[in-house]
């Protein structure tokens, strides 16, 4: 029974504990924002504070950023320690590779070979075939050309029989 | 973005057929969509909806170059020219001399796939030299 009587009050001690604690971490989450916000760098790095631990994720814009933040965060009043789970940006894909049009127009030519009803030439990358041709034997010859790495295939002037 | 966006249907095929190496990019107003395909069927499947989305390929806005996977492990093809012969040569180019010829429907010894578009082979005659890969289909 004297337990009963007690749980209002557990309760409460058990509340004030939790809330006493909350503002801390809000408070540390706030400053830590306050700072991100100063750089563009990190203006796009989010930060959650659980007792202490500041989680950083989003993405930064390079290894030294990264180094930097997280450092610095690690120097601020009550974060215990850092989670640094930010990311950083996918490398751009590299340039299309065109082939030269030495090689290539010599592989249009071992291509062209078998359609003697086109007429194909290059000229910067970029392979214009004419002629007349049926549509399964140009789709046949499409195909080849486009894994010869040109700039593009230019079948504009085909009449497709 | 404009091009990805008329392709879209292509480049969704191409994630959910799980090509390998696909790599999407767009250069100068053209679309470059490269990878290699499981199987022939795959490459077939796309070049169906590229030919739907652009019919008889016109727009010349799309260079589609999707391989198909040959296993490390094959060293038998066949000949799959429509019906002629196919030359084989000394060195990979139509250029180069003819060194012998490998019938319609003839399966060969596959020695060497170091050239996308000349493979090197070897008849059972046991002549040796480069074939248009085109014409060459691998077996299994």
């Amino acid at each position: 029974m004297k337990i009963l009587k007690l749980l209002p009050a557990l309760v409460l001690v058990a509340g004030l504990t939790f809330t006493g604690c909350k503002p801390k971490d809000a408070d540390i989450k706030a400053s830590i924002e306050k700072s991100l916000k100063e750089s563009p760098a990190t203006a796009g790095v989010m930060v959650m504070v659980n007792e202490g631990v500041a989680t950083l994720s989003g993405e930064v814009a390079d290894d030294a950023t990264k180094a930097a933040l997280e450092a610095k965060v690690k120097a601020m009043k009550g974060v215990k320690s850092v989670q640094d789970n930010t990311t950083l940006p996918a490398p751009p894909p590299a340039p299309v590779q065109i082939t030269a049009d030495d090689p290539l127009t010599s592989a249009v030519r071992d291509a062209t070979k078998d359609f003697p009803e086109v007429t194909a030439t290059v000229a910067d990358g970029v392979i214009t075939v004419t002629g007349e041709i049926t549509a399964a034997k140009w789709k046949t010859l499409k195909m080849a050309l486009d894994g010869l790495k040109p700039k593009r295939v230019d079948g504009s002037a085909l009449k497709i029989k | 973005m404009a091009l990805q966006d008329k392709y879209k249907e292509l480049t969704d095929a191409a994630t959910a057929a799980g090509i390998s190496d696909l790599l999407v990019r767009e250069q100068d107003g053209v679309l470059y969509i490269d990878g290699t395909a499981a199987t022939g069927a795959v490459k077939d499947q796309l070049w169906d909806i590229y030919g739907k989305t652009d019919p008889n390929f016109m727009a010349g806005d799309l260079v589609l170059n999707v391989k198909v996977a040959v296993d490390a492990a094959v060293t038998k093809v066949k000949v799959t020219t429509e019906s002629s012969n196919l030359n084989i040569r000394k060195g990979p180019g139509t250029d180069q001399p003819i060194v012998g010829k490998a019938a319609h429907d003839e399966v060969i010894t596959l020695v060497s796939r170091s050239n996308d578009q000349w493979w090197l082979v070897r008849t059972d005659d046991g002549e040796e030299g480069y074939a248009y890969a085109q014409y060459l289909t691998p077996v299994e």
